[in-house]
């Protein structure tokens, strides 16, 4: 029998496969030789075989029949073996299936062995992979090997410590003792070993939490020493000693530190100490001042050193490296709840942000926007969060329109700003508008009584526009059924349209195949309540009729329910409340100035009630050129004569002018 | 810093190295594994080192015509992460003498030896490069006895 190849040459070969097919072949082949090879149970080259397994498992190649060969090589007594042997079983060996108890034993015995590397393999094993039960059993070996003053041994322990106690919590207790000088250690390696041992212990019991706070005093000795020490070359990276060492360690006295006055307070020089001195030039010193701001925010630190961590967090934005604005950005929105103002001065940086060309730096830059968003600088925040909305890639649009939304209504500075931002959102990001925002956002124009004609009038023109949106098209739909006697009635400022305009464009939504289901239910409501408010009753119910049947059974529905309005209820259609007058006042000036600050008010018998809805302007132009509309309804449920007194104030030419008048000639239609 | 994994992989998607530090079926880490060197590679040079995938935080860089990418916790210090993916770079060129790509190929069980000297359990075990490669060193050198002489403690 020919020696199995060696893995280098295996490796050699199959890189020489020109198709996947080729590679296939080959490995099938070398499986099958090794596959007699482990039959044969041939310790000699065992090793290489398994090596070679490892190989084509990358590769992904199934390896199982391999595991337990891996178990073998444990056992055997040469280290090359052995070493082969672990890492198979760290590659191929999976908790869940029982195979890998078998290893247990073995790593017991080279956990007592008296070479220190194969007592290390067995460390790393364990460390790496060990299932809970295999943790329970050998617990009480990592606990020995975490007393002994063998710093290459104890380093690993601590971390086999770590994963034992992960797997198993209830063991944290036994390694408690073995903590008690493991902070004396000279070595550089023990010492962050066992910092990250107490961080895990500290962090999963508050008794423990408890119990190693008295370690303040030393960890912040040992963070002195290695700042102020001189040049190390054994930890040195870029003139820091020893960066790792110093950024768990911080982590820990954050651990220490939170909710725990005395120890934040011992803490405090060094934090300073450490933010202030620390070079920033590159990576590795902002790593450092990133740990410690995120140690500073977390304990009840003084705020002075708040302020100095985040002005590190303001000049890590205007850093040029992209990953140290990206981690300032997180940071900052850690913060931005508790040191609110503190972040407020930090906006413009934050909101420039939002131009950055990675994702990851956009999607926080405009959460951060968000949070700082406020009554005082809405105007400007709102500005270029829609700038933002309109250039962003389409996997933010949703969160940003939602956003807008939410700043809108809690800080908007008056209705027509709130609907003006409403519609933009509903015209540049409409499509992305989640489905909720429509019910909510109807909600919100009938609560703004005196936007409702210039809400209507606006979101007519944008479907004149654009039908493609639907959560544009359902908003617009809604408000032109609801308003539509506003659309029509010369309220606008502009040309209004003419009521057959109007149910053109609804009913062109109803049959474009732009339109989503939902939007033609929209539509199809909205025509039918045009009903009563247009004169084209006859058109209406033409269209309606022609739903009634229609496939979409939703649609079907709702137009024969129409219909039967029509038919059975077609008497009240007159007028719907057939109290409610609706009068139109057009104002116009024929003299040579504009009138300026134009008031109309009204009053009428005790018996009537009037609103009054906004009027189009407040200036009246000079020469006819234009004219100021206002609606007013009047409610006159005892059918009496209508009345009014009117007063007209203005300015004209720099003085006031006020005008009264009666008015007794309503036609008798109006309050009939 | 708690790496749940480790991979190394070429431009062309071809893996290197996978080190896990956490239990998951083979098919799991197929998946993964596949998903995310997408990911990576799909990304502009432009872009930051990290990047939210499903729910880890992963951080990535690229040597030369490798990339080294893994997945931290929530809590850990992605700027540090850079400091220890290149720690493991720098000890791989010290190892092997300006290392390559081949070297990693051709040596891959060294690779994983090396590493398990530097990281354990996801956890940085040693800060000294110097410790590192000694360890490496002697380790090598056992490997050249015949058979290890055995007493039990």
């Amino acid at each position: 029998m020919p020696a199995p190849i060696r893995l280098r040459e295996l490796i050699r070969t199959i890189r020489t496969a020109r198709t996947q097919a080729e590679e296939r072949e080959m490995i099938q082949k070398e499986c099958a030789a090794i596959r007699s090879s482990f039959r044969e149970e041939d310790n000699t080259y065992r090793c290489r075989n398994v090596a070679k397994l490892l190989y084509m498992h990358m590769l992904g190649y199934p390896a199982h029949f391999g595991q337990l060969e891996c178990l073998k090589l444990i056992a055997s007594q040469k280290f090359t073996d052995k070493r082969i042997g672990y890492l198979g079983a760290m590659l191929l060996l999976d908790e869940r299936q029982d195979v890998h108890l078998l290893m247990t034993n073995c790593i017991k015995n080279d956990l007592n062995h008296s070479t220190q590397y194969v007592q290390g393999l067995a460390l790393c094993t364990l460390g790496c992979m060990g299932s809970s039960e295999m943790c329970r059993d050998l617990a009480g070996e990592v606990e020995k090997l975490l007393k002994t003053s063998n710093s290459y041994l104890r380093k690993k322990a601590a971390l086999c410590a770590v994963h034992v106690i992960r797997k198993v919590p209830e063991l944290m207790e036994m390694f408690l003792p073995a903590t008690k000088n493991l902070l004396s250690e000279k070595n550089h390696g023990v010492l962050h070993t066992s910092v990250v041992l107490l961080t895990e212990m500290c962090e999963r019991s508050p008794d423990m939490l408890a119990h190693f706070r008295k370690l303040v005093p030393q960890l912040v000795r040992i963070l002195k020493n290695l700042i102020m020490s001189g040049y190390s070359p054994e930890h040195d990276v870029s003139g820091i000693s020893d960066p790792f060492l110093q950024v768990r360690i911080l982590r820990l006295l954050r651990i220490l530190g939170k909710s725990d006055d005395d120890s934040s307070e011992a803490m405090n020089d060094i934090l300073a100490q450490v933010a202030t001195n620390t070079e920033t030039s590159k990576n590795v010193g902002n790593a450092i001042l990133y740990e410690t701001v995120l140690t500073i925010m977390d304990i009840k630190s003084e705020s002075g050193l708040r302020v100095l961590a985040i002005n590190i967090l303001g000049r890590f934005l205007l850093n040029n490296d992209k990953n140290i604005r990206y981690v300032a950005l997180t940071s900052l929105l850690k913060t931005v709840q508790t040191d609110h103002n503190a972040v407020q001065r930090h906006r413009s940086t934050i909101v420039d942000c939002l131009k950055d060309l990675d994702v990851s730096i956009k999607r926080r830059a405009m959460e951060l926007s968000f949070a700082l968003v406020n009554g005082n600088n809405i105007r400007g925040m709102m500005k270029e969060l829609l700038y933002f909305l309109d250039s962003c890639d389409p996997e933010f649009k949703a969160d940003c329109a939602s956003g807008v939304f939410l700043a809108a209504e809690k800080y908007a500075p008056s209705k027509r700003w709130h609907i003006d931002t409403i519609m933009r959102v509903l015209t540049t990001a409409g499509s992305y508008v989640r489905d909720d925002s429509v019910p909510n956002l109807i909600q919100l124009i009938t609560n703004s009584v005196e936007m409702h004609a210039y809400t209507v009038q606006r979101l007519y023109k944008a479907l004149l526009d654009d039908i493609s949106q639907q959560p544009l098209v359902q908003v617009a739909s809604w408000c032109i059924g609801e308003y539509g006697d506003l659309l029509v009635s010369g309220q606008c400022e502009e040309e209004e349209p003419i009521q057959d305009e109007v149910l053109d464009v609804l009913e062109g939504l109803l049959v474009s195949n732009l339109s989503t289901p939902v939007t033609r239910g929209y539509a199809l409501t909205a025509i039918m309540k045009l009903s009563t408010r247009f004169s084209s009753v006859n058109r209406i119910k033409k269209v309606v009729s022609i739903y009634g049947s229609s496939i979409d059974v939703e649609l079907q529905q709702r137009a024969v329910e129409y219909n039967a309005l029509f038919k059975k209820y077609d008497h009240m259609r007159a007028n719907p409340n057939p109290n409610i007058a609706v009068i139109t006042i057009h104002a116009s000036n024929s003299t040579e100035a504009d009138m300026t600050d134009f008031v109309f008010q009204a009053a009428v018998p005790k018996t009537f009630q009037l609103q009054l809805l906004s009027p189009s302007s407040n200036v009246v132009p000079a020469l006819n050129q234009g004219t100021v509309t206002q609606v007013i309804r009047v409610l006159n449920p005892q059918k009496q004569q209508l009345r009014m007194r009117i007063k007209l104030t203005y300015t004209l030419k720099g003085s006031a002018v006020q005008d009264l008048a009666e008015v007794n000639n309503f036609p008798p239609q109006s309050w009939q | 810093m708690f790496f749940s994994f480790m991979l190394l992989f070429s431009r062309q998607g071809k893996l290197r190295l996978q080190k896990w530090y956490v239990p998951l079926s083979d098919k799991e880490k197929k998946k993964i594994t596949r998903e995310l060197v997408q990911t990576v590679l799909a990304r502009k040079p432009k872009m930051c080192s990290f990047l939210e995938w499903r729910d880890l935080k992963i951080v990535y860089k690229r040597y030369a015509s490798l990339y080294f990418c893994c997945a931290i916790e929530d809590q850990d210090n992605e700027l540090i992460t850079l400091e220890i993916i290149h720690r493991y770079v720098e000890l791989l060129d010290k190892y092997f003498g300006s290392v390559c790509e081949l070297d990693i190929i051709f040596n891959f069980e060294k690779a994983y030896f090396i590493l398990d000297e530097f990281l354990l359990g996801g956890e940085a075990q040693e800060t000294s490069k110097k410790n590192v490669l000694k360890a490496i060193e002697q380790a090598d050198l056992l490997q050249e006895e015949k058979i290890l002489k055995v007493y039990i403690n």
